[in-house]
């Protein structure tokens, strides 16, 4: 889709190995006495779209915001493409950040820049990339065309809704081509309709550009379509896919800690009572 | 049992004085790192321009209204009071003095901190609950060095100015009260009050404006920046904004007052 660079292949870029995009080992993260993630530890393989279920306050943005270096982990280490970035220093993160794209739950754009600024922001601000602005255009259409809100561009995002505003701000996550992507409750607050667009949106992404991701999510029937579909470019819909082509992993959050890691048969499977609520079978989706 | 009284009280008082200095800290780490960042690359001058506009030309209606009505209430008293010595001709000295001096000063910053303290209180507090501080970061960008330290060159730059207009048009408003109230001639108000200042007078009424800026933005900023809670943390930090500048100001202005009177210059 894009042909805007690679957040890898930009002037001052350093290039993205076959590493683990993301690992976390023994992450404890406390706010105010509460234990906000505890002992937690996973590794995200390249490749991989990681599902991320949990009820709210168990710690899953949390988790997103340690990855992308926005909290500190009172204790533990955090593992970017292999480099260890627990303890580096603000400034330093601003390069580990131009290999991590994020979307944030409430789509944080920027209220006083256009659609067209917003989405230029990490091309012009990321110093690893700072982009030439007679480049930015082009890149920018781009990435609006993937989302297919071209025509927003000279708008402000107080014009527009919900949807095309979680839209805009999936442009600006991908604009810089990341490898690594994190989607903070991307459907949260949308009707099923627009739920279901945004939702294809990043399947399109991962299947276009093979990125990593790791999507929080509280509603089963989002990872239930990034498991089980994909982006037919020809047709440019969605089809269903092989079992286990789309290298899905589901981790289930309780209170600060990882109660469950695997796929989706074996989360299906499950008896758990805490986990059997984000679960929707076939039977119960059929009645 | 006097020993385990002593001891819960103690750490009650260690406890309640725990956020205050935590927060006294905080102030001014960020502080030290918005001028630390006046030095450092990448500066954002058009961030720095368009504060300038909606923090200073913004101001001036506000400036020009107190500004002309308290020189005017001030030579509206004191002529009184001079009269019974029949002193009434010395109205535009007196009001000269305490305008650049202390009124000016006082007064435009205070206006500005319930204008600007606010108003950047309740935009980097919005940021903040929308995360798109948390987005700046993440998309490359020092938040301090994108939003705080353009509002701290922006006011530190305007307010000065600002209080230079108050100063005239105080003065303005107390010339119209001499003419009609006190049949003073023109040239006798505006020979007295040129006559009245001094270089150390006008050094003191840009000095108190140009430190009561950084309170003033840095104080917005700070409030902004750790506001917590939705819509109803933005409004409290907003007030707090407010509280804290203007009160600053005074204990400010206090002191500077001090060391002026102490060096014998006042």
């Amino acid at each position: 889709m894009v042909p805007a660079p690679d957040a890898s292949q930009l002037p001052g870029a350093s290039p993205v190995s076959d590493a683990p995009p993301l690992r976390f080992e023994k992450i404890t993260v406390v706010f105010d006495d509460v234990k906000a993630l505890e002992d937690f530890s996973f590794t995200v393989k390249k490749g991989e779209t990681r599902i991320i279920l949990g009820a709210a306050g168990s710690g899953k943005t949390v988790l997103l915001k340690v990855a992308m270096g926005l909290v500190r982990p009172t204790s533990g280490r955090v593992f970017v493409f292999d480099e260890d970035v627990t303890d580096i220093a603000e400034s330093a993160w601003f390069e580990v950040r131009s290999k991590i794209g994020m979307l944030f739950q409430e789509s944080a754009l920027f209220d006083s820049m256009t659609v067209a600024q917003n989405v230029a922001y990490p091309l012009l601000n990321q110093k690893s990339i700072q982009m030439k602005r007679e480049e930015m255009e082009p890149a920018v259409r781009d990435s609006l065309r993937f989302v297919e809100l071209e025509q927003t561009i000279s708008k402000y995002p107080g014009e527009l809704s919900g949807g095309m505003r979680r839209r805009v701000a999936i442009a600006r996550a991908v604009v810089t081509k990341p490898p690594l992507l994190l989607y903070d409750s991307p459907t949260a607050g949308l009707d099923p309709i627009t739920a279901h667009t945004i939702m294809a949106l990043i399947i399109k992404e991962r299947d276009v550009d093979n990125t990593t991701a790791l999507v929080v999510t509280y509603r089963y029937q989002d990872g239930n379509l990034v498991a089980n579909f994909r982006y037919n470019p020809d047709s440019g819909r969605l089809d269903p896919a092989a079992s286990g082509a789309t290298k899905t992993v589901f981790m289930v959050l309780k209170e600060g800690r990882l109660i469950f890691e695997g796929n989706q048969a074996e989360l299906e499977a499950s008896t758990d009572s805490y986990i059997s609520k984000f679960v929707k079978r076939p039977e119960e989706a059929a009645a | 049992m006097y020993a385990s009284i002593d001891f819960v009280s103690t750490s009650t008082v260690l406890d309640f004085l725990k956020g205050p200095i935590q927060a006294i800290q905080d102030f001014f780490e960020l502080a030290g790192r918005a001028m630390r960042n006046v030095i450092r690359r990448p500066h954002y001058y058009d961030d720095i321009r368009l504060q300038m506009d909606a923090l200073g030309v913004g101001s001036i209606p506000i400036v020009l209204l107190t500004g002309f009505f308290s020189g005017a209430v001030m030579a509206l008293q004191m002529g009184r009071a001079l009269g019974q010595y029949g002193q009434t001709g010395r109205v535009g000295n007196v009001v000269s003095i305490i305008l650049v001096r202390e009124l000016g000063p006082v007064l435009t910053s205070v206006m500005v901190a319930g204008r600007n303290a606010s108003g950047i209180a309740s935009e980097l507090g919005s940021m903040k609950v929308t995360e798109q501080i948390d987005a700046m970061r993440a998309l490359g960008t020092d938040p301090v060095q994108k939003l705080v330290t353009p509002r701290m060159i922006a006011t530190a730059v305007m307010l000065p100015c600002l209080t230079v207009i108050d100063d005239f048009v105080g003065m303005v408003g107390g010339w119209v009260i001499a003419r009609l109230v006190y049949a003073l001639p023109s040239l006798q108000y505006w020979s007295t009050t040129w006559r009245a200042l001094g270089w150390s007078d006008l050094g003191q009424g840009l000095l108190k404006p140009f430190i009561f800026s950084f309170a003033i933005s840095l104080i917005g900023c700070f409030y902004g920046l750790r506001t917590s809670g939705g819509t109803q943390g933005v409004g409290r930090a907003t007030t707090q904004a407010v509280v804290a500048a203007s009160v600053t100001i005074f204990v400010l202005d206090l002191f500077i007052s001090k060391i002026f009177v102490s060096a014998g210059s006042s």
